[in-house]
């Protein structure tokens, strides 16, 4: 038997080999046929092969992108795929079954409504709270973190979640306003005086809430986490292994807001900096977290306000760009496969993509010119992309066939190449995502010379 | 020449541009002039902005040094302020979508260009659409939309502005994150915008 390096000595390439072994040969696995493992450890290769930039796939892999699309297609409310997790499931087997993607988008973004309702969740609203049960949960901006708490988050991120920002995101959270740091819990004859606040009322409300919120929490992942073996034994892969982002975006999206995280830019331009690069070893973090759970080291990190029109080239390149690179690499250390998802256009972008390490990542493109991205990053970074919304919405299957042929041409020449729509999708055509599959399925075949 | 407020308002020196009116008002410089020299640095930065210098950031900053020279001054305006409008403009984020930062801007951009701009807000169901264009008699209608919700929300709202009997009447743009000349087509708008410039430009052709 060989010996197993210990990880701390592991070079970021064997710790790759490590997770993609475990990634085609999944511990515990119990394939329902020699086929279906067969058809799983195909999809694998063929999305690690289009990844890797080494050698091209045996055909183009699809990857449909969708939030709440299967339980459209199931004809189910968005309501219901957020509060009856039976039919939550049920909706996405249907999809995975009967399309036959390479990879699948799966039931974890339909979010449980339940789990929101017991903690009180004010950032979102969700089908039926504050929003249409026939419509996606939505974020509602807000500063949630004041200027003036910028030191609070640097100095100690997990204390300012927890006693100033969950709290106020988090009806749940509220008791929480009253504890003190749990850093000063340091000796023995100062322990009553320190954990006296976990007497007060409002803090006992919230433990037991978050009991509550912790068992809802436990249900919901026990019925994602049987979802994702029974499809992954007949032969299905996830698309993503574990979620992480762009610094930047978690100060601008859920913490200052996007409208305050742009005036700092100006008035305390020194603050983000500090901040986001705090958040990178959590980012890093995040991301790691999740493969090491799933065992799968595909790592999406939806990125917002970098888009082309969001900021000048100047403030990415301040702002944006250093730290997500250095989290995106923290991720490579690690064995993972960033898979930045780089929503609006990445046009003036694509230099800094090809900074990045050949072969070690791949970005999902929305609106981005393909053909031009190919051409300059085209020998770095898998492309993912990008049939417009429009077209698997209102448009004829046909059309969406003639953009998939000029991708099949233009992008997926050589290898490197993931067929996708543009942004995740809660609504479609079903004959139109049939079209993307199928199509690709037939027309993106490689000849293996 | 353009007016040093103009200049510093266009540049975005915030505290500079703060001081001066201060400075102006002290010293019993007319409001209205400054209002005026601050509007045209908005206009600079809206030209800045169409041309790839400045960007959304630039363009939200500017509004708030707009917002805060109009606090210091509006205390000392006698009476009305208000510039001369060139046309009314209906706006607001269609019905199930509540996403408000793109609306916000653009519903900026057009007031900024003289637009009398009747913003609805988000979540908006086309029969307020319907009911705001027969009051204000606006020829113009913006239908915002982050969602691929808003797909059907927008062309919901333009049949019902149809079955009002105003289709005729209004000009309708839409835009938003995933809207193209696809869904104008489905939607049956007369037009989409890819930003706020865009916006701005579309009205000023519909008053044509």
């Amino acid at each position: 038997m060989s010996e197993q390096k210990p990880w701390q000595k592991m070079t970021a390439e064997e710790r790759l080999e490590s997770r993609l072994r475990n990634f085609l040969n999944p511990k515990n696995a119990n394939f329902e046929s020699p086929e279906a493992q067969a058809n799983y450890q195909g999809r694998v290769n063929r999305l690690i092969d289009a990844i890797q930039l080494k050698k091209k796939p045996d055909r183009i892999p699809v990857y449909p992108l969708l939030t709440f699309l299967p339980a459209h297609l199931a004809g189910i409310t968005y309501k219901d795929a957020m509060y009856d997790y039976g039919k939550t499931m049920e909706a996405w087997r249907k999809y995975v079954y009967e399309y036959e993607p390479d990879a699948y988008a799966g039931p974890f973004l339909a979010i449980s409504g339940k789990l929101l309702d017991i903690i009180q969740y004010k950032m979102y609203r969700w089908p039926g709270r504050g929003v249409s049960e026939r419509a996606p949960y939505q974020c509602v901006e807000g500063e949630y973190m004041k200027a003036e708490e910028y030191d609070d988050l640097i100095n100690d991120p997990s204390d300012f979640f927890l006693r100033i920002y969950l709290p106020r995101i988090i009806g749940g959270f509220a008791g929480f306003q009253k504890l003190r740091p749990f850093s000063e819990i340091i000796e023995i004859t100062s322990l009553a005086q320190n954990l006296i606040y976990l007497g007060m009322p409002e803090v006992q409300e919230t433990l037991e809430t978050l009991i509550v919120a912790g068992k809802e929490a436990m249900a919901w992942l026990m019925e994602l986490l049987s979802f994702e073996v029974e499809v992954r034994n007949r032969g299905f892969v996830s698309g993503a292994g574990g979620m992480s982002g762009a610094p930047f975006d978690v100060l601008g999206d859920t913490l200052r807001g996007t409208q305050a995280v742009m005036m700092d830019m100006y008035r305390r331009p020194e603050k983000i900096l500090q901040a986001v690069e705090r958040l990178v070893p959590i980012m890093i973090r995040r991301g790691v977290k999740g493969a090491n759970a799933t065992g799968n080291p595909m790592i999406t990190l939806p990125l917002h306000k970098g888009a082309d029109n969001f900021m000048s080239d100047a403030q990415f390149q301040k702002f944006y760009w250093p730290t997500l690179k250095k989290v995106i690499l923290g991720l490579i250390e690690e064995g993972c496969i960033p898979m930045p998802f780089a929503e609006g256009s990445y046009n003036r972008r694509l230099q800094y993509l090809a900074e990045l390490p050949a072969g070690k990542t791949a970005w999902f493109f929305d609106q981005t010119d393909m053909v031009k991205a190919k051409e300059v990053i085209g020998d770095r970074v898998c492309m993912i992309g990008n049939v417009p919304s429009s077209l698997m919405i209102s448009a004829e299957p046909r059309k969406v066939e003639e953009y998939c042929q000029v991708l099949i041409d233009k992008v997926g020449k050589g290898g490197g190449f993931i067929m996708a729509n543009g942004t995740a999708l809660d609504e479609a055509k079903p004959e139109n995502l049939r079209a993307m599959i199928e199509y690709t399925k037939k027309n993106g075949k490689y000849s293996q010379k | 020449m353009a007016d040093e407020l103009t200049n510093l308002i266009a540049d975005l020196k915030e505290t500079e541009a703060l001081e001066l009116v201060e400075k102006r008002l002290s010293a019993g410089g007319n409001p209205l002039d400054i209002l005026a020299a601050a509007r045209g640095g908005l206009e600079i930065v809206g030209k800045r902005f169409a041309a790839n210098e400045y960007f959304i950031p630039d363009l939200v900053y500017s509004g708030e040094i707009l917002r805060q020279v109009v606090k210091i001054v509006e205390p000392k305006l006698k009476g009305g302020h208000e510039m001369k409008r060139i046309g009314k403009v209906v706006f607001g984020t269609v019905a199930g979508d509540i996403h408000d930062i793109g609306k916000d801007i653009v519903v900026f951009m057009l007031d900024i260009n003289g637009f009398e701009v009747h913003d609805l807000g988000i979540d908006i169901p086309a029969q307020a659409f319907v009911d705001k264009i027969k009051e204000t008699g606006a020829p113009i209608v913006g239908l915002s939309g982050f969602l691929t919700l808003a797909f059907d929300a927008m062309k919901e709202t333009i049949k019902a502005i149809e079955a009002a009997g105003l289709r005729d009447k209004v000009k309708i743009m839409i835009g938003g994150g995933q809207i193209d000349e696809e869904i104008r087509k489905y939607t049956g708008a007369d037009a989409f915008g890819k930003d706020a410039i865009e916006a701005v430009k579309l009205a000023k052709q519909f008053l044509r």
